[in-house]
């Protein structure tokens, strides 16, 4: 008797352990905790992680200054508007701001434009507290927290350092087209974002 | 008390069975489509052999020509090709998109097989004026449900690839036996557009 209660005790604790809570499977709760949450959610969402490595590529362009200015410049904007989208997470998405950072510095790294490193670490604050900020809003909607904030913005550090100075060394010819055809594509894809937006609307 | 009921032991199992199964509430795939929009459109290009042959075909004029068109067209290409697929998806028509696309495989055929060399401008214009028709045709046709942005990403990275194929293959250029397989290559693909004209005028 006792056996036979003690077994069925833990056949319904084993039953009960398998028991499916409530569960989000969206991008950005992997299940993984905040951190690598936020790591997952910029790595897996092209309306940051284009515009991010278009700046790195610019940056990049501009050489090993302008670069080094981008990698602190672009993270650290992040970080401010990710903590002001924190406290104040009053607007989730907006297309228009993906559409123009697509546009503007797809555009600039296809023409390869000859910024001054100063107005590409000012390009850099401007692209990142909105980016950052919606990021922030993001991540308080998914109950992530500052933690996936610092995720975001340490993935984001990884690939502005990775992209910035691979453009830096590269010295044949066909590796700078390369990259303005790189600059090319994420225009033609704000392009046609700008369209799917317009019918959309 | 102590004889075994089976009937009890069978319901007290299904009865964990069903609690261990239970779904609870699962807000899976609340991005819905995002897959299947970038594979969409990165199926879309190299799914139809006229937008095929007409961007391969760039890639290997761009070869012939050497530089700076080889990597010009490339990068005005992409752009204006996509400006055409934002005027699709706008509602803006534009008649005879099936036509023009079979006349640029013709086109771009012929000046493979002539190895013709206009001025810089003049290729790109060319370019530029069958990108628009080819991204009208070909940009805005997403599936139901589907992600938008992947689809345009999926779509601009197998078009840019395919030039890179041309690009690639026209390389051989700079072999004798090479510049011929490069104007047989242009013959056949003035050929197929020839084809896919009449089909289209049929």
């Amino acid at each position: 008797m006792t056996g036979r209660v003690l077994r069925r005790a833990i056949g319904a604790a084993a039953a009960l352990s398998l028991l499916p809570a409530t569960s989000h499977a969206h991008l950005v709760n992997s299940g993984l905790g905040p951190f690598y949450d936020g790591v997952s959610h910029f790595a897996l969402t092209p309306e940051d992680l284009l515009p991010a490595l278009a700046l790195a590529l610019l940056a990049g362009q501009r050489g090993s200054r302008a670069g080094r200015l981008a990698l602190f410049a672009l993270p650290t904007a992040w970080l401010l508007g990710g903590l002001l989208g924190l406290v104040f997470p009053t607007i989730e998405s907006v297309t228009a701001l993906t559409t123009v950072s697509f546009l503007a510095l797809g555009g600039l790294v296809a023409a390869e434009a000859r910024l001054q490193p100063e107005w590409v670490t000012a390009l850099a604050v401007v692209v990142g507290l909105p980016h950052g900020y919606l990021n922030g809003a993001a991540m308080t909607q998914a109950k992530l927290g500052a933690l996936g904030v610092v995720g975001i913005v340490s993935t984001l550090f990884v690939v502005v350092a990775l992209a910035a100075a691979m453009v830096v060394a590269v010295r044949v010819p066909w590796g700078r087209i390369a990259v303005r055809v790189a600059g090319s594509w994420i225009v033609a894809i704000g392009l046609l974002l700008l369209g799917w937006s317009l019918r959309a609307a | 008390m102590s004889t075994r009921n089976p009937a009890r032991s069978t319901l007290l199992a299904v009865t964990m069975l069903l609690a261990a199964l239970w779904p609870s509430l699962a807000w899976a795939h609340t991005e819905e489509g995002r897959a299947e929009g970038f594979l969409a459109g990165l199926h879309h290009p190299v799914s139809g052999l006229d937008h095929v042959l007409a961007m391969v075909s760039v890639g290997l004029w761009g070869a012939q020509l050497g530089a700076p068109a080889v990597w010009l067209l490339p990068v005005t290409f992409p752009m204006v090709m996509a400006f055409g697929g934002t005027l699709g998806l706008i509602g803006v028509p534009l008649p005879g998109v099936e036509v023009a696309i079979a006349v640029s495989g013709i086109t771009l055929g012929l000046a493979v097989l002539a190895e013709w060399r206009p001025a810089l401008w003049l290729a790109a214009v060319i370019v530029g004026f069958f990108a628009i028709f080819h991204g009208h045709g070909h940009g805005s046709e997403l599936p139901a449900g589907a992600s938008g942005l992947l689809y345009s990403i999926g779509f601009v990275a197998a078009t840019g690839t395919l030039h890179a194929v041309g690009i690639g293959i026209g390389a051989i250029h700079r072999w004798g036996w090479g510049q011929v397989a490069l104007r047989v290559a242009g013959g056949l693909v003035a050929s197929a557009g020839a084809f896919f004209l009449w089909r289209a005028l049929a």
